[in-house]
């Protein structure tokens, strides 16, 4: 799907927790999360910690979309 | 010379020598001895001769597959059924190159004769002819090239995987140069499958070649698009694999192989919560998901961002489908269609999040 949409022209940044995966399928901009079953949250955290680390996540991504890539890159 | 081998071969109208397309809806005839490709392949292998040669339009087998192989086959008949006949040995047809029309017609024949007359039946085509999706799980065809530059080594891999068929040996794709059924086999082994993959690791750690046992499909590439030039006045949409879906799951997406995907209102929505959102999705344990959705696609954080000035706005709806156990063509075939609703709706980024 990243791939589709890209082809038109549309930066995608594939924020996911298998980088491999990712790679494999061929995202350009690729931001690692945090597990499978909650890429953006921590069970674990307090939800205050969880948010937080949550919108760094976010902010990591807009980040990657706003650099430019001339191939493959984990932010 | 010894004939060993007698051969029927299929052809269409153009290598058959009746014509072009002007004579692609040719009703299937059959001629006595070789045409065209069959010439060379008696030249080739002395051993081999085409006792017959059916020729058939492109658009007539391709147009009306099922009646032109039953009219095909009754025309074949009298060779194998008739008294006294020294019946075929095998069938070959093409090679039909990258030639779609072509290709369906030599992958419908071969198989209707391997089933009907009961002897080995090859074609050839270039791996990305359109027809090999369709036959090559039980239609034996050997690898060509794109075009006519390939025919003479394609009428070889043709007659020698025929030959080898007819003599009961095991065919292997890579060994054999044709394209994979897709089938495995069980053998017996001399090292156990462990011994053979820490060889394989050594040698790749040692930088030496080696062969997988089992290789991966090959994934296309797309270039990297340009950045976003200015944040700040940017509009993003979200997009997920991860199943995030409104409670009670709407357009029933599956939990796998998903068969579509649901476009979902986030107009004045600051958040998802449990009680408004759901995960879809099988094959991960959705507890933490359902109990705060922005845990797979985080809503909450993306409007604070947004209201900060982080980037210009969010798109009012957001994409999702489930990504387990999707093929790759109905992966491509969403992300396609939801690249066609972002272009329209003027999107300039998108975070694509996945479980």
């Amino acid at each position: 799907m990243t791939k589709q949409i890209e082809r038109v022209g549309i930066p995608v940044v594939h924020a996911c927790s298998i980088v491999p995966i990712s790679k494999t399928v061929g995202a350009n901009r690729i931001v690692r999360t945090v597990a499978i079953p909650h890429p953006f949250g921590d069970p674990d955290k307090s939800p205050e910690e969880e948010k937080k680390m949550r919108k760094e996540l976010v902010k990591k991504a807009l980040m990657a979309l706003a650099t430019p890539v001339d191939q493959q890159t984990v932010f | 010379m010894a004939c060993k081998y007698r051969v029927i071969y299929c052809l269409n109208q153009f290598f058959g020598g009746l014509g072009g397309e002007d004579k692609a809806y040719q009703p299937p005839q059959l001629i006595d001895g070789a045409r065209g490709p069959g010439i060379l392949l008696e030249k080739l292998f002395p051993d081999i001769q085409v006792a017959a040669t059916l020729i058939v339009g492109d658009n007539y087998v391709a147009e009306k597959t099922e009646a032109a192989i039953r009219e095909i086959i009754a025309l074949l008949a009298p060779l194998f059924e008739a008294e006294g006949v020294d019946e075929p040995h095998l069938l070959l047809a093409g090679p039909a190159f990258n030639a779609g029309r072509y290709g369906i017609a030599c992958g419908a024949i071969c198989r209707a004769v391997r089933e009907g007359f009961a002897i080995p039946a090859v074609t050839a085509m270039y791996p990305q002819n359109p027809a090999v999706e369709e036959y090559r799980k039980d239609v034996l065809i050997a690898r060509a090239g794109e075009d006519v530059m390939g025919m003479e080594d394609a009428v070889r891999s043709m007659a020698v995987l025929g030959i080898k068929q007819l003599s009961g040996a095991e065919l292997f794709p890579d060994r054999d140069g044709y394209i994979s059924h897709g089938r495995r086999k069980n053998y017996f082994a001399e090292k156990t499958g462990a011994v053979r993959a820490v060889d394989m690791l050594l040698k790749k750690l040692a930088g030496k070649p080696f062969t997988t046992e089992y290789a991966m499909p090959v994934f296309d590439r797309v270039q990297p698009a340009p950045p976003v030039h200015d944040m700040s006045s940017a509009r993003l949409a979200l997009v997920t694999s991860g199943g995030i879906v409104p409670r009670g799951n709407p357009d029933r997406i599956e939990a796998a192989s998903a068969s579509r995907f649901g476009v979902y209102s986030i107009q004045g929505v600051s958040a998802f919560s449990a009680g408004t959102h759901q995960t879809a999705h099988g094959g991960y344990d959705p507890t933490f998901a359902n109990a705060d959705p922005n845990r797979v696609l985080p809503l909450d954080v993306v409007r604070e961002l947004e209201s900060e000035g982080a980037f210009g706005s969010l798109h009012g709806s957001y994409y999702a489908t489930v990504g387990n156990g999707t093929s790759v063509a109905n992966a491509e075939k969403y992300g396609h269609e939801i690249a066609k609703l972002l272009l329209a709706d003027g999107v300039q980024a998108v975070i694509l999040t996945s479980t």
